[in-house]
């Protein structure tokens, strides 16, 4: 039981990386699979941060009277991740935007009749 | 003057130089600043290179602070060896692109092209440098976000799909790093490479370690094009620029191996992986699959530069086989071949780059006759092409050799058969090139033609490849010492540290 | 208490996650998208991450679901069902979700003091930072000085998801007619942004500096000032907004942003240091070490407003040509 209440965190976490996962590889639509990269990218950050906190401890900014704080580095490696995601998904929507003019569809099926398949 | 900071240079000259490109605005100006600082780099590697090979290992800790609660740079013989290869090539591509790039990318874009390759060369030199892992996984999305740029910069509309496909299939593979490392965070409390082998080594075998390498293994090996997650890469190199395809070939996918083999034998450590979680014949099979599949499929493609992106997977295959031999020899076969295929497939590319500038296309139709047309041109993809077989004299034997004397070591009669068989697939994809080029007339896609030499800022690069395969080949004391010393220094690091410590 | 809130908030976002699997409209994929993105940041806050959960409202649930937007416009609202086999996928999720499971077994409890992760690299950060950097925000003092590289790198990322977007679309040119398009029409909502433009601006730059003592920083003060600009562009026209700040200017501006940054590094270097060493530029390092921070968000949020904006002069250029084609 006391296993449970220390992990179901991890595991909901998980869940939730796996619906992400799941919507990128198996989404036609090339909206879509952004979508999920940045719900998979978003649970993973959840992760990160599920490591550093620290049950009774506060924002690690130092104030008076606190003496416990929670762990300021998985915070800094976040930052840094969530920025990264999102420069990763503004050139992949300038990508559809691009294969929609190109094509006329983002729906992944319909170029690769379209194309000749390499 | 500058000589103690010479290992964060690599890293942070293309990375100054990169903005400057566009505050400089005109494009001539831009390629001049882009090579000036590409070849400067090289020269900085060169030097560290040989400083290690003396002295071992080079760290600076940047902002001061001293690891692990500061990033480190950490440059041992294996980052600096790849390093020089990366800088070497991206300044002969830069050459190269100055011609090239003109009939394949829309004028107004070629500063934006230059701005993207410094900023992939940043990228590239930082995950070679670096000593932290979370700051690996930053320079590989900075490297990363730059190719995807570079490859959709080509002509035709395949290239968007294939940079998308890319994207996808790249942020998957860095998405399972991030959580990788977060796991080894998460029971060593450190991000520090070589703070996590010393921490990792006091563990016996720890579920979430194990997953954390799964996840870290898989996302490698999806940047790292292994078979069965190489499918982003044949549409990328088929429809990316020239020199674009020159330039990743020989670079991106070497690095991304170069980041197994500092995690594998870095971090956690030969003994963890190879028998505790028996990596090694998964790996093996793996690669004998890649060998294999990847050279029949390129025996069988009409579209050459399709050909060589299939070839460079099997090449890939090769280097994957000498790190799963988990011995000395075995490493240093894999990391030679880094040096020595990044040296056949530039050229390569770079040949056909050529045939593309002067004919328009790349079918192998368009090559029929070119022997005569564009000599100096196929005389370089010749050679190339024998360095690929394995022929004697070239550097391609040089990496056979080694690959075969590993295997035999070990007493995997088998696995040296199929090296030398892979040798037969690429006789079959490049003796087509060849036959094309020297024994038939020229097609219909090109008769009538005049169709000249390609100009000289595009041939002095690719004969400086060709040159450096025919000696480094002949003379092998450099790149093999660079090799061994690398491997010597990845296969003993666990211990050294453990002293140190 | 804290528990309770955890689980409703892991609840409704594995709902929101399930329910963008099945729903074809993108539109509502995309606010889903924008619910998840701001639950996430509630569950940062609840997990003491108040610097992350700004981020990640400002940038993710922000800008992202802006740029989605965008592309919808662009490329239609409706998902086309497809007959794609779905056995392949579920069973790449599931073996992969069984990994992770398998590896959460040996993971250290949630929430432990005791825990690996605070006993080693972090006490450092926590105890001696006020001192050593002297700035309150721990998370700051990571960011800006210890692992200040990092940022380097991602200041890097911004700047190159900038240059990847202008060579996909390119900027619109600052058009000389001054067509007056946006929502004019709604008088409520020109009034309103007339008011609220100003204080946002004053926001971002309030961010900027006060990162050092409370959550903030340069990403999201660019990110906020970026936003007051969209939010011009949106109300009063895309022409009038490229009056306002012309897309030369942002080129500019995001390399001078990395710039400054990889400038500040450089200067250390000069005054025999390593690479980012900010004690030396000044006589005392905790006062060096606050110019070098200062200079360093200043680089950030330039680049990060600049390359924001100029993503979304890009997107936007394109839809203004769809609309008078």
């Amino acid at each position: 039981m006391n296993f449970i209440v220390e992990h179901y965190n991890y595991w909901v976490v998980v869940f939730l990386m796996m619906v992400g996962f799941y919507i990128v590889i198996s989404a036609n639509n090339l909206v879509k699979k952004i979508v999920g990269l940045n719900v998979f990218q978003t649970s993973v950050f959840m992760m990160y941060i599920s490591i550093g906190k620290v049950t009774g401890g506060s924002a690690p900014i130092a104030a008076e009277g606190i003496t416990t704080y929670s762990n300021p580095l998985p915070h800094v490696l976040i930052l840094t991740a969530i920025v990264v995601g999102v420069a990763t998904t503004a050139v992949g929507l300038a990508l559809i935007v691009r294969i929609k003019r190109a094509y006329g569809t983002v729906e992944e099926n319909e170029f690769e009749h379209k194309e000749e398949l390499i | 003057m500058f000589v103690q900071h010479f290992p964060v240079l690599p890293i942070i000259l293309p990375l100054i130089a990169a903005p400057l490109c566009i505050l400089v605005g005109r494009s001539h100006l831009a390629w001049i600043l882009a090579t000036l600082v590409s070849a400067l780099s090289f020269y900085v590697s060169v030097d560290l290179l040989l400083t290690t090979i003396e002295q071992g290992v080079l760290s600076y800790a940047i902002g001061g602070w001293e690891p692990p609660w500061g990033i480190e740079i950490r440059i041992d013989a294996a980052s600096a060896m790849i390093l020089s290869v990366v800088t070497g090539i991206s300044t002969l591509v830069l050459v190269y692109a100055k011609e090239s790039i003109v009939k394949e990318i829309d004028s107004r874009q070629h500063t934006l092209f230059y701005t993207a390759h410094l900023l992939c060369l940043t990228g590239l030199s930082g995950i070679l440098s670096t000593g932290d892992a979370f700051n690996l996984f930053v320079f590989l999305e900075i490297s990363s976000l730059a190719t995807y740029t570079l490859v959709s910069l080509g002509a035709d509309k395949r290239c968007l799909t294939a940079a998308f496909r890319y994207l996808v299939m790249g942020t998957i593979g860095a998405t399972f790093i991030l959580i990788g490392v977060g796991m080894m965070y998460m029971k060593t409390g450190t991000l520090n490479m070589i703070d996590l082998s010393a921490r990792i080594a006091e563990f016996d075998s720890n579920r979430t370690l194990n997953t954390g390498l799964a996840f870290i293994l898989v996302g490698v090996s999806i940047k790292l094009a292994l078979f069965p997650l190489h499918m982003w890469l044949p549409p990328a190199y088929t429809h990316a620029p020239s020199a674009v395809s020159a330039f990743l070939a020989s670079t991106a996918t070497k690095v991304a191996v170069y980041v197994m083999v500092r995690f594998i034998f870095t971090i956690y450590g030969a003994e963890y992986v190879f028998y505790t979680m028996s990596m090694d014949i998964i790996l093996l099979v793996l690669a004998i699959v890649a060998i294999f599949k990847c050279s029949f499929m390129a025996t069988v493609q009409s579209n050459v530069k399709t050909m060589l992106a299939y070839s460079s997977v099997a090449q890939i295959g090769y280097m994957i086989l000498g790190i799963s031999l988990a011995s000395n020899l075995g490493l240093m076969a894999g990391l030679l071949h880094i040096f020595n295929h990044a040296l056949m497939k530039g050229a390569l590319f770079m040949a056909v780059g050529a045939v593309l500038f002067r004919t328009g296309s790349v079918d192998i139709k368009a090559f029929q006759g070119l022997g005569k047309q564009m000599p100096l041109t196929m005389a370089a993809f010749t050679i190339a092409g024998l360095s690929i077989i394995g022929v004697p004299l070239t550097v391609g034997f040089v990496s056979k050799w080694y690959l075969v004397t590993a295997a035999l070591e070990q007493q995997h009669w088998v696995v040296a058969f199929l090296v030398l068989l892979g040798s037969l697939l690429a006789i079959v994809y490049i003796g087509r090139i060849l036959e094309a080029a020297y024994f038939k007339k020229p097609s219909q896609l090109t008769a009538g033609k005049d169709i000249k030499e390609a100009p000289m800022l595009m041939l002095v690069p690719m004969w400086g490849l060709v040159i450096a395969n025919i000696y480094f080949g002949i003379d092998t004391s450099l790149s093999v010492t660079a090799a061994d010393s690398a491997a010597q220094w990845l296969t003993q690091a666990v211990t050294e540290t453990g002293a140190k410590q | 208490m804290t528990e309770i809130i955890d689980l409703v908030l892991l609840a409704m976002l594995a709902i929101t996650a399930l329910s963008v699997i099945f729903i074809k409209d993108l539109f509502t994929v995309v606010m889903l998208f924008g619910i998840y993105s701001f639950l996430s940041a509630l569950i940062f806050v609840n997990l003491d991450a108040v610097d992350v959960a700004f981020t990640e409202a400002s940038v993710g649930a922000g800008i992202s679901t802006v740029l989605m937007l965008g592309t919808l416009a662009l490329t239609g609202r409706k998902e086309k069902s497809s007959s794609r086999q779905t056995i392949l996928p579920l069973l790449v999720v599931c073996v992969t979700g069984a990994a992770l499971i398998y590896g959460t077994l040996d993971m250290p409890p949630f929430g432990d003091p005791n825990n690996p992760a605070q006993q080693h690299v972090a006490p450092r950060y926590i105890n001696d930072s006020p001192r050593e950097i002297g700035l309150p925000n721990m998370v700051t003092s990571v960011l800006a000085s210890y692992r200040g590289f990092d940022t380097l790198g991602e200041t890097a990322v911004v700047f190159a998801a900038a240059i990847g977007v202008l060579s996909l679309l390119g900027l619109p040119k600052q058009d000389r007619t001054l067509i007056q398009s946006g929502l004019k029409s709604h008088l409520v909502l020109r009034v309103v942004a007339k008011m609220i433009i100003p204080l946002i601006v004053l926001f971002a730059l309030y961010v900027q500096f006060h990162g050092d003592y409370g959550p903030g920083g340069g990403f999201q003060a660019g990110v906020i000032a970026a936003a007051a600009l969209i939010l011009y562009a949106l109300v009063f026209g895309l022409s009038v907004a490229t009056h306002v700040v012309p897309p030369k200017v942002l080129k500019i501006l995001a390399a001078l942003g990395v710039l400054i940054y990889a400038g500040t590094g450089v200067v250390s270097l000069f005054l025999s240091a390593n690479f980012l060493d900010y004690s030396v530029l000044a006589s005392n390092p905790v006062a060096g070490q606050h110019i070098g921070i200062i200079a360093i968000e200043l680089g950030v949020g330039i680049t990060v407003f600049a390359a924001m904006l100029s993503i979304f002069y890009a997107f936007a250029g394109q839809a203004e040509r769809k609309n008078i084609q």
